[in-house]
């Protein structure tokens, strides 16, 4: 029985589509992305999910309930918005309380749970806090409890970490990942950071110009783009123009064997930067044009006669080839990705 | 910010000189101890502060001002507040020309504004009533109290009320948990402001101002017409005084430049 | 998630804003109206006010000179204030923004604050001033700059003066305004390019506040054309401007369909050059600021 589940969810703005039919069914306890670049309709689709905004069409499913109608107040949601919106007049504590006492929670059982929220997140001694005197990692910590302690069936997230700086942001990820395991909630994120989406979902679903792109586990997506765009907005990508020849793939001058069904013709092969190696003299053979290096790793590229190829080397001692050296750039067959040409996407 | 050289702080001496003299004067002569217009220049005396009291007219005419401020600002206020909330929040066909209409006493000249209002309220039988009064004192001191409720309704982030409904408050929880106490200051500026406005107003209440029911400035007016004595610039003074008093307070509260430059862009 | 305003919001925003429009439309607007009926309606001194329709007033004020010389007279003052203000405000907005910390503040409050104090306890303090005996006067004679006292009070002059001290604030918050928004990192630029201090404020700062010095000379225009109290105080009975003689036809001689048509007339005039300038100002200045 699926949880939460979006039918057909269109928003139009006059002639513009903001949203195109979305559907999408998320299990109970889940932690789902909506990941893609500004614009794509992501930030509509969680507020009409919240109740903000009134779908031109489409349903949205709670269970046995359709909240479709239903007011944002009586939906029982809990939301961290973009500017975690603390109320800066009230403490951390009264801030947290604020929910539960729209519900009428006894007061002792309110003060239990408000000190429940606040440890969870880990600010048990900023209780009495208020939000101006606090940074913004713990302001974002007061707007996650403040939408947990009254138990919602989905939580919302805003994009709520853009505002942290990147390390904080990558330790908030870290601890977000394991509150939502704790606690078991439903969970929804919007994001253009796909590193972030990567790292804290169950299944992300990619969205471009108001449709979905692709849904799938991360590591699927990272590993089988369906594609270009999809491709290119999770991770760096080399798209290289091929031939097919009964079974056999030419880049530029070197040859490699076809995996799977491929008719002959023209194609693109599509081959991560991290999965490509230097080879002593097989495979595709170029000169490096620039090395950057970037701590964990280096960055390079590589000019050959099928295009500028990008190659991701880790920072592990092995030698890294110098600018302007002659080399010869591998991989392993099934690490790449064949599509025919007519038919890219 | 380099700095102003001689020639620019002389210049801004004189200009400061200029502003304060008029009102440096008027103080200075309320002091006098003699019983004629001059400078205390054989000392300090209270005597004409003290005489206040035995112009019982003067002193009715504070007590009438004073209700009459704040009994218009108040109901000014009470009506900016949602008027500003639905100008802030929704962007609805009209709204500019529905704030243009709130912000035209600020165009209409006081003494046309005089003039209609003795007709209208001749006509509808309030004329020289204390509601008369009221009711011209709030549509002057309307813009200024919108002015900043509004200032202060643009300037909360939205977010937070959609916090607060989705945690389930209803409208009315969400105005009065979040949104007043948010917008107070403004709120209060606002009142603090149209008080000011309408208590110094002369212009157009002189026209609408009857023996039973004068204001502080229309009386002092009126009184100067026919001779000018140090009894005038007392209540002048004490005037003053209380006006700086409110102006500090205003300044610690809101900012007085903020007041007048910043507010309602 | 929405910072934003809500776009439409069917029924809710007018239902908000209703009852203060109801109570302006009216307490604003039937009045104004009523008025404007009433300039064309017929008075005698025995038969009082008479509701018919006739131009009588506005071809009196048309045709008889005394009524033009009174709207010359303020014109004339207003225009005078304007430049004044404007000459002097400017700079010193200019000047005070260009202090340090506590002493702009102080200096704000102090040019600033005058504002909430009554019209009529300032003019009182010039009416002080004033006068063959008035300090000004013992001031000058003492100097030797005059050999014997001017007449200030109940003179154009004086009420020129007095006008401008009560004005020229809004003058100094108009360029205060638009100083604000200024890039200080412009003028930086200039110098760096090798303007010097003079040619900076003529060609860059200038150009760039004129907008706010404008809109301040409109705000001085119409409410120095439209005072009462300043000129009443400092120019007595004998030397009139529209805003008196609309007081002296109501109030005095009773006439309350001249002195509405008076009202009026200053109305319509204000509105069409405020009309006017800000169009000027707009179409002059929309493209350097849209």
């Amino acid at each position: 029985m699926p949880f939460l589940e979006l039918q057909s969810l269109t928003k139009l703005y006059g002639d513009a589509v903001a949203v195109d039919g979305l559907s999408l069914v998320v299990e109970k306890g889940e932690f789902v992305s909506l990941l893609g670049p500004s614009g794509c309709g992501k930030t509509t689709t969680l507020q009409m999910i919240a109740g903000f905004l009134e779908p031109s069409a489409g349903t949205i499913r709670l269970g046995e309930r359709d909240l479709t109608r239903i007011k944002p107040a009586a939906r029982g949601l809990g939301i961290v918005f973009q500017s975690y919106a603390l109320f800066p007049h009230m403490t951390a504590a009264e801030n947290v309380a604020f929910g539960l006492e729209m519900r009428g929670v006894a007061k002792s059982e309110k003060a239990k749970r408000v000190a429940e929220a606040l440890t969870l997140v880990g600010l048990a001694g900023l209780s009495d806090r208020y939000p101006r005197r606090m940074s913004g990692g713990q302001q974002q910590r007061v707007a996650l409890a403040r939408a947990l302690v009254i138990r919602p069936d989905v939580l919302l997230l805003d994009e709520p970490l853009s505002n942290l700086d990147v390390k904080l942001r990558e330790e908030m990820q870290v601890e977000l990942r394991q509150i939502q395991r704790t606690v078991g909630t439903t969970t929804i994120l919007v994001t253009h950071d796909q590193g972030e989406a990567m790292a804290l979902s169950d299944r992300i679903v990619v969205m471009n110009r108001g449709r979905v792109e692709q849904v799938a586990r991360p590591t699927d997506i990272y590993r089988a783009p369906a594609s270009t765009f999809v491709a290119n907005f999770l991770g760096k990508i080399n798209v290289l123009p091929a031939i097919v020849t009964d079974g056999v793939v030419s880049i530029g001058a070197s040859r490699w064997p076809a995996a799977g069904t491929t008719t002959n013709g023209a194609a693109s092969v599509s081959i991560r930067p991290e999965r490509i190696i230097f080879s002593e003299s097989a495979g595709l053979a170029g000169t490096v044009k620039s090395r950057i290096f970037q701590g964990h790793h280096w960055l390079l590229h590589v000019a050959t006669n099928a295009g500028l190829v990008a190659v991701i080397a880790p920072n592990d001692g092995r030698a890294i080839p110098d600018e302007n050296a002659e080399v010869h750039l591998g991989w392993r067959a099934d690490d790449m990705a064949l599509a025919n040409s007519e038919r890219a996407s | 910010m380099s700095r102003n050289g001689p020639a620019a702080l002389a210049f801004h001496a004189l200009f400061i000189a200029f502003i304060l003299a008029p009102i440096v004067i008027v103080v200075a002569v309320a002091f006098t101890p003699e019983g004629y217009l001059s400078l205390p220049t054989n000392g300090l005396s209270l005597r004409w502060f003290r005489a206040i009291a035995d112009y019982p007219e003067f002193v009715r005419a504070f007590r009438d001002s004073l209700w009459l401020a704040a009994l218009s600002s108040s109901i000014a206020v009470l009506f900016a507040v949602p008027a500003a909330l639905a100008v802030a929040r929704y962007r609805f066909a009209g709204r500019e020309a529905v704030l243009a209409f709130f912000m035209s006493p600020l165009m209409i000249p006081h003494v046309v504004l005089g003039i209609a209002f003795l007709r209208f309220f001749t006509t509808i039988g309030l004329g020289g009533t204390f509601i008369g009064l009221v009711l011209s004192h709030i549509v002057i001191v309307m813009p200024f109290a919108l002015r900043l409720v509004l200032a202060a309704s643009v300037g909360m982030d939205r977010a937070i009320e959609h916090a607060a409904i989705a945690l389930g408050a209803s409208p009315f929880t969400m105005f009065r948990r979040v949104t007043l106490p948010l917008i107070l200051p403004g709120v209060v500026s606002g009142w603090v402001l149209a008080f000011i406005t309408s208590f110094d107003d002369v212009t157009m209440t002189v026209f609408i101002a009857s023996p039973s029911t004068i204001t502080l400035p229309v009386r002092m007016f009126l009184y100067i017409q026919d001779n000018i004595d140090p009894l005038v610039t007392s209540v002048s003074a004490a005037m003053i005084f209380l006006t700086a008093i409110v102006m500090v307070a205003l300044d610690r509260l809101y900012g007085l430049d903020r007041l007048f430059v910043g507010a309602g862009r | 998630m929405s910072t934003a305003e809500i776009t439409g919001g069917g029924r809710t925003p007018w239902l908000l804003a209703a009852p203060a429009l109801l109570l302006f439309a009216g307490i604003v607007v039937v009045p104004i109206v009523m008025t404007v009926l009433l300039s064309f309606h017929d008075w005698g001194q025995y038969k009082g006010i008479e509701t018919v329709i006739t131009l009588k007033n506005w071809r009196e004020i048309g045709t008889d000179s005394y009524f033009f010389e009174i709207f010359l007279r303020t014109f004339r003052i207003a225009v005078l204030v304007t430049a004044i203000s404007v000459l002097i405000g400017t700079p010193e907005a200019y000047i005070l923004n260009r202090m340090a910390s506590p002493w702009r503040g102080l200096f704000l409050v102090i040019v600033l604050g005058p504002l909430l104090i009554s019209v009529v306890a300032r003019t009182l303090g010039w009416a002080l001033l004033f006068g063959s005996t008035g300090l000004i006067n013992v001031a000058l004679v003492r100097l030797g700059i005059i050999a014997s006292p001017m007449q200030f009070l109940f003179s154009e002059t004086g009420v020129v003066i007095g006008l401008v001290h009560v004005l020229v604030p809004f003058v100094v918050i108009s360029v205060w305004a638009s100083l604000q928004r200024l890039d200080p990192q412009i003028e930086n630029a200039a110098v760096s390019l090798g303007a010097s201090g003079f040619r900076v404020l003529r060609r860059i700062v200038l150009p760039q506040v004129m907008p706010g010095i404008l809109s301040g000379a409109i705000v001085v225009f119409t409410l120095a054309a439209s005072a009462f109290a300043t000129p009443a105080i400092i120019g007595g009975r004998r030397l009139k401007v529209v805003s008196t003689l609309a007081y002296d036809e109501f109030l005095n001689t009773l006439n309350w369909p001249l002195g509405a048509a008076v009202a009026v007339l200053l109305l319509i005039g204000l509105a069409a050059i405020i009309v006017g300038s800000n169009r000027l100002v707009e179409r002059r200045y929309a493209q350097v600021f849209r």
